[in-house]
């Protein structure tokens, strides 16, 4: 397989692609799977050399416009019949350059940046970007702002886990799981539009709190969410759950250990599902999950069914937060109180001069956040969230960088399909639940 | 800023004043520890805490301080570069993280690949490599990852431009 010489293409730095068996090396086989497996190069070289029987082998694309590949994802596979030798994911086909953008934007215009990246669940983006910024200013968000943040991203880890659940069952063959798993996940956006104006990408937590405080009636709404979805969780357990169809296309397959999932960097629902119990938001809390009880659910086998029913249960866990969040949620202002950081009330606006400058300062400069560099991570529906911020004391951040957890797990997939069947690819790029704008940033 | 600045205290202020681990300078920045190895012993050091409990390397990424060299954090003995790549390793026991920063020359921007010791760095190194153009050396697969393999330059270096699709409205001001 040569790739694509392109006229004038001097700097060319290799081809991304997967190459021929006959250029297979040492090299591509320890790329894919031989360090997680800790083979020592000399296994390797023997292994790259033997070839795949005397049946012809053929590498094949699957995507970027395939439907089980979740957006733009391209995966070359080789395949020898049916069953996939190795493969290799290829990815940037979403790429904008949003962490170049971000250098670009103030610190306060940079949640409309990072809400972007993962848009099945936007609120956690905006969430670690703002705790990175504030880590930087030093500055103290007030206790309503902190449970607003909780009840916000709660929801909106029920309705990623109800888009996961959607697809997957829509990968797999239960096609009705796409209508009700969107019948859900609406119920959750209807109240995202109601607080923030939008569905998708909010711009609604931002640093130094929130964008606005929970509308009028906001406790009936959640409350009719949540007495809504266990039932329906019920359905789910009696469509996909028990069910012997289900079980022999996810029970098995594409397993991966718990060694392996830490080698590769895998967190989230992939990690948990092989066994490794890690929560951020239990083990390295942060806003103030150490004041809330929730169980964290980890799997044994480490294979899709577990990551399905770890998303499933995680659901429910998700919904005893939210009611705990919903009696415990104090009053109080819903962002800081400090002029340099927050605007003024539109009211303040008319009748004060001060008011009006510090306005209008922070919506054209925006404001200064102190030198230094930090790391903030959260739990997002995929795994750890992580924000790398740099300052240079200036308005903007010197360097964003944001670990997408989508971008990591996806390195799971040659290992998981390796020696499987192209209808378990399906299931196994499924279970991993990629976001490619995440991925591609 | 210039090494000779700093030349002077660093022989009386380094023996009490820097704390190490691993022979590495440690610094604290916001609470979070940070690790400054030097760009030869980045590797052992990652070997070194990989048996200290930090299995799980989270992150491999870069910043370019080219416009930006006098930057804080850095501990006296550390000479500033263009080039910061910066690695952040996981503790499940100590339920804590650690941040690493590796400076690495503009004339010359090679650092060791983690890839025999945390095989999930393969795409963050290629994603440094490809926005930052630093070299990993070991890496079984440095090729671009996000950019079209054609593509030249390396997007996140602070001398590459922003850039702008010129807009074709008419009566549009100039080139924007």
């Amino acid at each position: 397989m040569t790739s694509i010489r392109y006229p004038g293409a001097a700097t060319s730095e290799g081809a991304q692609e997967l190459s021929a068996r006959g250029q297979m090396t040492a090299g591509e086989l320890l790329r894919e799977s031989g360090s997680v497996l800790r083979m020592s190069e000399a296994a390797a070289a023997e292994q790259a050399d033997r070839a795949p029987g005397d049946q012809e082998t053929m590498i094949i694309n699957m995507g970027p416009q395939h439907p089980s590949t979740h957006g733009v994802l391209r995966l070359m596979l080789e395949l020898e019949g049916e069953t996939v030798l190795r493969s290799k994911p290829i990815i940037g086909y979403l790429h904008t350059g949003m962490e170049k953008t971000g250098e670009d934007l103030t610190f306060l215009q940079g949640p409309t940046n990072v809400t972007r990246m993962d848009y099945a669940s936007p609120l956690f983006n905006e969430l670690v970007f703002s705790l990175a910024t504030e880590a930087l200013l030093q500055v103290e968000i007030p206790p309503r702002a902190t449970w607003i943040r909780m009840l916000m991203t709660e929801l909106n880890r029920i309705a990623s886990h109800f888009l996961f659940l959607a697809t997957n069952g829509l990968d797999l063959g239960a096609i009705s799981m796409i209508l009700y798993g969107w019948r859900e996940r609406d119920l959750v956006l209807q109240f995202f539009e109601k607080t923030t104006g939008l569905r998708m990408n909010h711009n609604y937590i931002r640093p130094g709190g929130v964008a606005a405080d929970l509308p009028d009636g906001w406790r009936d709404d959640v409350l009719r969410i949540l007495d809504a979805l266990p039932a329906r969780l019920q359905e789910y357990d009696e469509l996909m759950t028990g069910q012997p169809i289900w079980r022999a296309r996810t029970q098995g397959v594409g397993v991966l250990t718990a060694e392996e999932a830490i080698a590769l960097g895998a967190t989230g629902p992939i990690l948990r599902a092989s066994g490794v119990p890690w929560d951020l938001r239990r083990d390295i809390p942060y806003l103030a999950y150490e004041e809330v009880d929730f169980n964290v659910v980890v799997g044994t086998y480490g294979d899709v069914f577990d990551r399905y029913a770890i998303r499933l249960n995680e659901i429910r866990e998700s919904i005893g937060l939210v009611r705990q969040i919903l009696d415990r949620i104090p009053r109080g202002d819903y962002r800081v109180q400090n002029k340099k950081v927050t605007p003024p009330p539109r009211a303040r606006i008319d009748e004060s001069m001060e008011a009006l400058i510090h306005h209008f300062k922070i919506f054209t400069e925006g404001f200064k956040v102190p030198e230094g560099e930090v790391y903030v991570a959260v739990e997002s529906p995929r795994g750890e969230l992580g924000c790398y911020l740099v300052s240079d004391g200036s308005a903007k951040p010197y360097r964003m960088h944001i670990r997408g957890p989508s971008f990591v797990n996806l390195q799971t997939l040659p290992h998981m399909l390796r020696g499987g069947l192209i209808a378990d690819a399906v299931a196994v790029i499924s279970s991993v639940d990629p976001i490619m704008g995440e991925v591609d940033r | 800023m210039s090494a000779d600045d700093q030349a002077v205290p660093d022989e009386q202020a380094v023996p009490q004043e820097e704390e190490r681990r691993h022979g590495a300078p440690l610094t604290r920045q916001l609470g979070q520890v940070v690790l400054h190895p030097s760009r030869e012993g980045y590797r052992d050091l990652v070997e070194q805490l990989r048996r200290d409990g930090y299995t799980f390397c989270l992150d491999v990424t870069a910043a370019d301080y080219l416009t930006h060299p006098g930057r804080s954090g850095l501990p006296s003995t550390v000479t500033p570069e263009r080039f910061e790549v910066v690695a952040i390793l996981l503790s499940f026991e100590g339920k804590e993280r650690l941040r690493i920063r590796v400076q690495v020359p503009d004339g010359d921007p090679v650092v060791a690949s983690l890839f025999q010791l945390h095989p999930g760095t393969e795409a963050m190194e290629r994603e440094v490599y490809d926005m930052y153009g630093i070299v990993f050396d070991g890496h079984p697969d440095l090729t671009r990852i996000l950019m079209p393999e054609d593509w030249e330059g390396h997007p996140l270096r602070k001398d590459y431009a922003v850039g702008r699709i010129p807009v074709q409205f008419k009566g549009a001001p100039g080139d924007r």
